[in-house]
């Protein structure tokens, strides 16, 4: 039985890949696109105030309120300033650091750093976040090398972007790490016969060929910061950003409807960056 | 103070979980029909009680029934399982919401309802009225938590008391001078501590600013801080986005709180007792009070399901978890005052009542106990159309900016 059916798979291969993709593609469909699609369509819902129970009549009214409140505008405005922010802030660092482990670095040491960048992932963010918090208070250590309590950022959205930029340094580290690693080592002996000097060859060389790169670990910095809603809670004083009123309509005021039509604000904004960022050839690099 | 510490931390979780979703009671003073003329479905309570049917399906805040798994030392679930023969299935819940979904399963015999969850419990026909012959234990509760707004209906009991605990304002005492007396000093735009204030971080918290201008604006004509018109909705509205300039952080998580204060981030702003406890056990020059105006505050009650699969074991679950031994051991491990007055001498702490104000009626009188807002005024109002939480919530996002 087993040998005819594999015989009669081995003669038809097509419905032998069906057969072997079906599980994933009904996991990505059902699982991810679904419950996309759900959020999507319970965005036009509306909740009873007395009862609390879902109303299931399509509206536009949580769009609309989303739309005429100032302040939901001003927080989107914020979140995508906080995860830009971030991304140019990872980026900063991330290009020397990626750049001493793929060129400089000795190729025995290279995976040793790979694994050195890793390592903060292993720590939970919860940690990571709050030790960051002691940091930053009044008289931590931060606090106290700009001299002194209340010399350093304190908490607020300095803090929030600092945070964040360490969370996710090794996501934009590691893509550059990727792209320069693939850079031959010719191209920079070319360019210096040519008389290109080091910022001459960085910029006229290594970066075109970098672009993608840095796109492929933008993706993950952007996306994260826009989602985020603990590291600004912890260390954001006062801030609040979309994942924050996600949050809020999702527990305190169980209004899941509006919670789904505020979730499709990041939605829409990664939704465009992708399309963005596939114009450059970045997805091929992650 | 190791085992306080965790005991702070299981508290927070409860409380946070309280807090989340703005929990407990009417108005201490107010007796008006919280459902505004409804009523709730007509049920008989159990008539005597039977045999114990081996299991209870419970659904409470962290920290109301453990069972010695956050800590050795903690269990009041393995003692009553081994003197009743009945098995605690223990689910927590994170917020009320969650509670009354929970209830409406059928699945569950009994529930730690807060004020909001309750009265939606009582109405929605979730719950059945209770028995109190039934439970030996509740002729010890403080007369203060019998028949309230949120535990009764017309004087049929639906529940029995657990614990009550106040929202209090806790300030540094070597920064804020002179001390504070009033919520005004939150409340001051030009206030010197600008940037170091903080406040909690929920919609619920709008009733604070009430509270204030109960006492404040009297012309405002405030009764109830959890029962405001269109007007008195503004007022506080605004209060608190004049209040937004001099916040430093709103805090939520109560460790967030606690390192604030003691680090000096934060130097004046509400708080619950258990953190103002943590706070002075760590050395932090803090000091906590009941300010002139009052403040607000919860109170939680243990329900039956209408529909209990489980009543005997409720029933001695219920008796069981408000004894005064059990009653004091939740009461410390929360970090909040025990509705059992028998419970003073059995804590741990001889000075825990003291501290929770257990006794002290005049003390819990001016506590407005967190209640959920209806469109219907909670004080008895029948001309004007008060905020539902649903506007409290979009309000306070808006305050946030």
């Amino acid at each position: 039985m087993t040998a005819r059916l594999s015989a009669w798979l081995y003669r038809h291969s097509r419905a032998g890949l069906a057969v072997l993709l079906s599980a994933p593609l009904a996991w990505l469909l059902l699982a991810y696109l679904g419950s996309l699609a759900v959020l999507f369509l319970s965005a036009f819902w509306t909740v009873n105030g007395f009862t609390g129970d879902v109303v299931r009549v399509p509206t536009l009214d949580n769009f609309i309120t989303i739309v005429q409140s100032a302040v939901y505008r001003t927080v989107a405005v914020r979140s995508v300033g906080v995860a830009a922010a971030v991304t140019v802030v990872t980026l900063i660092f991330a290009l020397p650091m990626a750049f001493f482990m793929a060129k400089v670095a000795a190729p025995r040491w290279r995976h040793w750093l790979v694994i050195a960048i890793l390592t903060p992932l292993w720590a939970s963010y919860l940690v990571k976040a709050y030790a960051w918090r002691v940091m930053l208070a009044n008289g931590g250590l931060i606090d106290s090398i700009l001299g002194g309590p209340g010399h350093g950022p304190g908490y607020g959205l300095p803090a929030t972007v600092i945070v964040l930029s360490y969370l996710w340094l090794p996501y934009m580290i590691l893509p550059i790490y990727a792209g320069l690693d693939r850079l031959p080592n010719s191209l920079l002996e070319a360019s210096a016969d040519l008389g290109g000097r080091g910022w001459r060859t960085f910029r006229s060389v290594v970066l075109p060929m970098l672009v993608p790169s840095i796109f492929a670990g933008s993706i993950f910095t952007f996306s994260l910061s826009l989602g985020d809603y603990i590291t600004v809670q912890i260390v954001g004083g006062k801030t609040q950003l979309i994942g924050n009123l996600v949050y809020a309509n999702v527990g305190a005021a169980d209004n899941l409807p509006f919670a789904a039509a505020l979730a499709t604000i990041p939605a829409v904004i990664m939704v465009i960056y992708l399309y963005a960022v596939s114009r450059s050839g970045a997805l091929e690099e992650l | 103070m190791r085992s306080l510490r965790i005991t702070g931390a299981i508290a927070a979780v409860g409380l946070l979980s309280l807090a989340a979703c703005s929990s407990s009671g009417g108005g201490s003073t107010d007796t008006a029909a919280p459902g505004g003329g409804l009523k709730p479905p007509a049920m008989e309570a159990l008539k005597t009680l039977g045999a114990g049917e081996g299991q209870v399906n419970v659904v409470a805040w962290a920290g109301y029934a453990e069972d010695g798994s956050n800590d050795k030392t903690v269990d009041w679930v393995h003692p009553f399982e081994k003197e009743t023969g009945c098995k605690v299935n223990v689910k927590v819940a994170g917020t009320s919401d969650e509670m009354v979904s929970l209830m409406k399963t059928g699945e569950y015999d009994t529930v730690s309802a807060s004020g909001d969850a309750s009265l939606r419990l009582i109405y929605g026909g979730d719950v059945a009225p209770v028995n109190l012959s039934l439970i030996p234990n509740d002729k010890d509760v403080f007369d203060g938590l019998k028949n309230k707004p949120w535990n009764s209906v017309d004087g049929v009991p639906y529940g029995v008391p657990h614990g009550r605990g106040a929202n209090l304002l806790m300030y540094r005492t070597d920064v804020v001078k002179p001390a504070p007396t009033s919520w005004g000093a939150v409340f001051d735009a030009n206030s010197p501590y600008k940037g170091k204030v903080t406040a909690y971080d929920s919609p619920i918290y709008i009733a604070d600013a009430a509270v204030y201008l109960m006492a404040s604006q009297p012309d405002l004509g405030i009764k109830n801080p959890y029962a405001l018109d269109d007007k008195q909705f503004q007022a506080a509205v605004d209060l608190l986005k004049k209040q937004n300039t001099i916040i430093g952080e709103y805090w939520s998580d109560y460790t967030k709180e606690l390192q604030s204060f003691k680090s000096g981030n934060s130097v004046l702003g509400t708080t619950w007792q258990v953190i103002k406890n943590l706070a002075t056990a760590d050395k932090a020059p803090v000091e906590a009070f009941l300010p002139t105006e009052g403040a607000t505050g919860w109170s939680d009650t243990w329900m039956i399901a209408a529909k209990a699969p489980h009543p005997n074991c409720a029933y001695k679950w219920m008796n069981y978890i408000i004894s005064p031994k059990v009653n004091a051991q939740v009461a410390e491990w929360f970090g909040e005052a025990p509705a059992n007055k028998l419970s003073c001498e059995q804590t741990t702490d001889k000075q825990h009542c003291t501290t929770f104000h257990a006794a002290d009626e005049p003390y819990w009188s001016k506590v407005f106990y967190w209640t959920t807002p209806l469109a219907q005024c909670l004080d008895g109002r029948t001309d004007a159309k008060c905020k539902d939480y649903a506007a409290w919530t979009q309000a306070w996002t808006e305050i946030k900016g």
